[in-house]
């Protein structure tokens, strides 16, 4: 069997997008502060694994203000959802694929 | 990628997506507790309600009734929080995660409109004078409660949730019983619940 590949997204292939995505698939939306303790990583990793994932359109952000604290949420979208999915379904395949 | 790799991987994804969705910090242990607590509370209530002579020596001869049984539940209910919210933290500290998430947010927000709603039924009954209902009512809003919160955290509180409903529904057709339909659904139910999640999640 041919090895199809064209489901595995590349941008998964960093471990922290990842985790977002995966985040981001199992609750409607989350915050900055509550990703970073989550995840362990520092405001700059994060930062700029979420920026990807908006450049993507596979997550949306909502900026607003808590008790004058800026507090961002992000959402994913449909489009990121889809990706998600399909990048499971690549690593479920490849599993598959070396049993035989 | 090796297939090991590839397990873990997927293994990961699915843990996380629990972690952030779910409060799995709740103590079993402090189910068993508090289970506990509510059988105290209920003997005691007990013996305050209808063997009044055996506590004359503690409360005097004409203790009031009411103002002590009220006491005794206040007691019982602000320990057992106190005992949850303290064990949840150790348990949180030990997963590394904080008490005060969005997870135990979400669960308290989706927990507080049945309870809400039914202290304050409970109270305007208590005005109204329908006492032998508030027992049962109680414990089926308690039961709503669980179900309600129970999407925020293990599977087994909406079990919990259901047969508290189930509890208090049967209780409503014994008006009587108030008392031991405590002792069931908030001592011996939080018991046998909690020695569930502490054998299946703890040990």
């Amino acid at each position: 069997m041919k090895l199809d590949l064209s489901l595995y997204d590349k941008i998964f292939e960093n471990r922290v997008r990842l985790q977002i995505m995966s985040v981001l698939a199992a609750n409607e939306e989350y915050d900055f502060n509550s990703l970073k303790e989550l995840l362990d990583v520092t405001d700059g990793n994060l930062a700029s694994n979420l920026k990807t994932l908006e450049k993507e359109e596979y997550i949306s952000v909502e900026k607003s203000f808590v008790d004058r604290k800026p507090n961002t949420r992000y959402k994913r979208t449909a489009k990121g959802l889809k990706a998600f999915e399909n990048h499971l379904v690549a690593l479920e395949n490849l599993i598959k694929q070396q049993y035989k | 990628m090796e297939q090991k790799d590839l397990f873990r991987e997927l293994g990961q994804i699915r843990s996380l997506m629990e972690k952030s969705s779910k409060f799995v910090s709740i103590s079993g242990l402090s189910g068993v507790l508090i289970g506990c607590y509510a059988l105290i509370g209920t003997i005691l209530g007990y013996y305050v309600l209808h063997r009044p002579q055996s506590v004359a020596a503690l409360f005097g001869e004409n203790p009031n009734k009411p103002f002590l049984f009220l006491t005794i539940a206040v007691l019982i209910l602000l320990s057992s929080l106190l005992t949850g919210w303290l064990m949840a933290r150790k348990k949180a500290r030990k997963n590394k995660q904080s008490v005060w998430n969005i997870t135990s947010k979400s669960l308290l927000f989706a927990v507080s409109i049945p309870l809400l709603t039914g202290g304050i039924l409970s109270l305007l009954f208590l005005a109204q004078g329908y006492y032998h209902l508030i027992a049962a009512m109680l414990l089926i809003f308690y039961g709503l409660a669980l179900a309600a919160g129970s999407i925020y955290t293990f599977a087994e509180v909406k079990w919990l949730g259901i047969l508290e409903i189930s509890l208090g529904l049967i209780g409503l057709c014994f008006p009587d019983k108030g008392l031991l339909l405590w002792g069931l659904g908030f001592g011996v139910l939080h018991i046998i619940y909690g020695f569930i999640v502490y054998k299946k999640y703890e040990s």
